[in-house]
């Protein structure tokens, strides 16, 4: 009921100001964790009824910010206006009231509870929960009809996808007459056209008067949706622009604090002899689902093979039976040698040592063990390489660090420090460690999954130009990405799976987004 | 077996199922909030203690019920404040206060009354009257009625609170904004946090309620399931009471079920002193196990998959 009262008191206030108050301004905002300074002398204002954009890389201190305006983390100094009048927001409660809503990252449901639960959440009318239930019920029909917001409200959070998902937590803020609404990477998780429903959603929202704070570190979608875009660098805002007269070179420049190359800049491939070979490659899981339908194809030294497709189509199980990670039925040649396919021959181990590398597309699940320092992240599957071992019953720590400290400076790795545990790095910094393990091996074949998933633009060129100069080295790449720019600039040739088969191939060169996106939808080619 | 017999023991399973149900549904409220509790045993045992102790000094055996609860609470606060404010180890909590509770109890109940460490043999008022559910009396008589009403009457008042809690405790679960925030903080402590609503309050809340039933428990294993404190009398009826928890799945109507299985176990156990079967005779031995190896089967998985609350036994903390 009150969170009704201020509402209104709110649309007075600002109806009787002639001049319309910003919806959002900060001032002077600064927050340190310990000896980290996340938000240094931050002030920014956001107009009402607009998309406003923030960019920055990871560790910039975007989310920090908007967990501070959401009441999540308390600022140590910096005022808070919201319409123009001051507000102090102690908690997300206090947040609420003021008419924030927020979607975070990692989302905030009670999986095993329905959509209807969800929403009422902390937000119940009365100590029974029937009237509650019914009324939310109403609303929901209301909003899905207003914002093509549709979700049963009856369906468990588990098994909704995860556009769906993301689609309750905005039902959830919708519900608590949020008239701000942030939202924090929304995409990161989605398939192309959840993404492009979920603008559809945010512009729609927009007509209606509401405000929206966009956090991404994807410029085309800041290019795409908002009308204003803050960049943020270091725990600093270093400017805002409007999104009509600022360019993605420009915002990659002022994000990174020096030139970007957007492009990756390669040569063309001087390909070898045939390094993988695949046929009839067939994997069936344990639900007796068909995930691979015997599929097939080829992969030569010095080239970088691209798998397009939305994720689930496949891409995810190819990796992993070459990876020795899974069991698969058909044939496989390494170098004309058979790879075992099933049995106790076929694991990660074995493959490390037919010299094939695997950068997996999970980093915190498959690449690294978070609460291992750097230096036993970097000879994790390597640990038995004799350098590490100078006797049978000692492994030498002291290598180990001297060899992860000259792997961290050769990849860039910040901080350089090998004894920091790995879930203290950012997720650049992570999937640095993680190629530089694998790669500084030298792989013949280098299996490689979402290199550039959750990782900032700087450090982004710089392992696409690590792999572009693996493959000038002469190795083979197999490179799976949900990304089709990243598919489209590291590639010299192009497959695309839908379904567990490949629906075609072409030359990197040859093709554009459009064409494959037409591909990756399944439609045959004519 | 004759229909008297099997009266007897259902009427026994009832008053034995007791305890357990007050404490299975003690441990299920903490759990559902996310609070893993094995101090369930050491609350028992100390409310029973201090119940059997003020109803002797005091003669009041209502008494006794209320300063039974009082410290089950205290030992659930303390719970609460080592593993939800300070973010402890919730298992080593439960476990310090198991000991503390089996150590404390003998060596104050030695102290105060001199006897061995137990309280002397409660009588008069302050053991816990029963309650004749009406036309008891007249329906003795008549066939099969008059037994199995008999079955239900004639038991202390605890017995029947202890029932009435099943659909309390169901309808606050799953009928009230409190029951979906606690299930929603045992499950996802974040969603809660960012709804604006108190975590640590509603797992507070949660753990004071598991320490009245506690409470409740114990006061009724010394005033009323028997005359007074002997060492150790919980007998292990906390961890019977996690087993039934998850026997149940964490729902209190199975619950219910669960606790009157080991109930009947206990009754039957304490009627036959050995069982003839298929022309074996079972020592009485074998019969009292006969919960604990349930317990142990229950724990052990073959019940099927048990999916506990999924915040359970961590606390919480922002992160990001």
């Amino acid at each position: 009921m009150t969170a009704v009262t201020d509402h209104a008191t709110r649309q007075e206030t600002a109806a009787s100001t002639s001049s319309v108050p910003p919806a959002i301004e900060l001032r002077g905002i600064s927050k340190a964790f310990g000896p980290v300074q996340a938000n240094k002398n931050i002030s920014i204002t956001v107009q009402r009824g607009t998309i406003h954009g923030i960019v920055g890389e990871n560790g910039a201190g975007k989310s920090t910010l908007m967990s501070i305006l959401y009441g999540f983390y308390k600022a140590d100094a910096g005022e808070v206006f919201i319409n123009g009048k001051r507000t102090d927001i102690p908690d997300s409660l206090a947040a609420i009231r003021a008419g924030i809503g927020m979607v975070f990252q990692h989302f905030k449901l009670v999986e095993n509870f329905t959509v209807l639960e969800n929403v009422i959440l902390g937000a119940e009318d009365s100590a029974l929960l029937g009237p509650s239930r019914r009324r939310a019920r109403g609303v929901l029909k209301q909003l899905a009809s207003d914002f093509e917001l549709e979700v049963d409200p009856d369906a468990l959070i588990e098994e909704l996808s995860v556009g769906h998902q993301q689609r309750v937590e905005i039902l959830k803020a919708l519900y608590r007459e949020a008239d701000i609404l942030i939202l924090d990477e929304p995409t990161g998780v989605l398939t192309p056209s959840e993404a492009d429903h979920l603008f559809r959603i945010l512009r729609g929202l927009k007509e209606q008067g509401k405000t929206i704070i966009l956090i991404t570190h994807k410029l085309r979608e800041i290019m795409d949706v908002t009308d204003a875009v803050s960049v943020m660098r270091r725990g600093e805002m270093v400017a805002t622009r409007e999104t009509a007269k600022t360019s993605p070179t420009e915002l990659a420049e002022l994000m990174v604090g020096r030139k970007v190359l957007l492009r990756v800049e390669k040569t063309k491939a001087q390909s070898g002899d045939e390094v993988l070979r695949v046929e009839d490659l067939r994997l069936v899981d344990a639900q007796g689902v068909e995930r691979l339908r015997k599929i097939g194809f080829s992969l030569r030294a010095g080239e970088i093979l691209g798998i397009a497709g939305v994720a689930g189509n496949g891409q995810s199980e190819l990796l992993e039976v070459l990876a020795g990670l899974r069991e698969a039925e058909g044939r496989v040649w390494l170098r004309g040698n058979p790879l075992p396919l099933s049995g106790p021959e076929c694991n990660g181990q074995a493959r490390r040592a037919m010299r094939i590398a695997h950068v997996p597309e999970d980093r915190h699940r498959r690449g690294l063990v978070l609460p291992f320092h750097a230096w036993e992240n970097t000879a994790l599957g390597y640990h038995n390489d004799p350098r590490y071992n100078p006797s049978p019953w000692r492994m030498d720590g002291a290598a180990m660090v001297a060899d992860t400290a000259a792997k961290m400076e050769r990849f860039d790795v910040r901080p350089p420090n090998p004894q920091l545990p790995a879930e203290g790095f950012s997720g650049g910094n992570q999937q640095k460690i993680v190629l530089a393990r694998e790669i500084e091996y030298g792989p013949d074949l280098l299996l490689v999954g979402q290199p550039t998933r959750g990782v900032d633009i700087g450090a982004i060129e710089f392992i696409h130009q690590r792999l572009i100069e693996l493959r000038d080295a002469g190795a083979a790449i197999l490179l799976v990405s949900v990304e089709l720019d990243e598919i489209l600039s590291l590639s010299d040739r192009i497959l695309v799976m839908f379904d567990g088969r490949i629906m075609g191939e072409r030359m990197a060169d040859a093709t554009d987004a459009k064409e494959l996106g037409l591909l990756m939808a399944g439609m045959t080619e004519t | 077996m004759d229909l008297a017999t099997l009266a007897q023991v259902l009427d026994s399973t009832l008053r034995l199922a007791t305890p357990l149900l007050f404490a299975c549904l003690a441990g299920l409220i903490s759990e559902r909030a996310g609070v893993f509790d094995i101090g369930l045993e050491g609350k028992i045992l100390a409310a029973a203690f201090l119940a059997a102790a003020i109803a002797f000094v005091s003669g009041n055996v209502w008494l006794g019920v209320l300063a039974g609860i009082a410290v089950s609470v205290c030992m659930s606060l303390i719970h609460g404040v080592a593993s939800i404010t300070f973010r402890g180890n919730q298992l080593i909590s439960g476990v310090a206060i198991n000991f503390l509770a089996a150590g404390l109890t003998v060596v104050i109940a030695q102290n105060w009354f001199q006897q061995g460490g137990r309280t002397p043999s409660l009588t008069g008022d302050a053991r816990m009257p029963t309650i004749d559910l009406p036309f008891a009396e007249a329906l003795a008589d008549v066939p099969v009625i008059g037994p199995v009403y008999g079955i239900f009457s004639g038991h202390a008042p605890l017995v029947y609170l202890a029932f009435l809690c099943v659909p309390a405790t169901w309808f606050l679960l799953f009928r009230t904004r409190f029951g979906l925030r606690l299930r929603a903080v045992g499950e996802n402590p974040a969603a809660v946090d960012t709804a604006g609503v108190s975590v640590i309050g509603l797992r507070f809340g949660a753990v004071a309620i598991c320490g009245v039933l506690c409470g409740l428990a114990g006061a009724y294993l010394s005033t009323g399931l028997s005359a007074g404190f002997v060492k150790d009398m919980s007998a292990g009826r906390g961890y019977i009471a996690l087993a039934a928890m998850i026997f149940a799945k964490w729902r209190p109507w199975h619950a219910m079920g669960a606790v009157l299985l080991f109930g009947l176990l206990e009754a039957v156990a304490n009627r036959f002193q050995s069982i003839e079967l298929f022309g074996l005779a079972l020592p009485v031995q074998v019969m009292q196990a006969l919960p604990y190896i349930l317990t142990v089967v229950i724990l052990a998985g073959f019940v099927g998959r048990a999916i506990p609350p999924r915040a359970g036994g961590s606390p919480y903390v922002k992160e990001h």
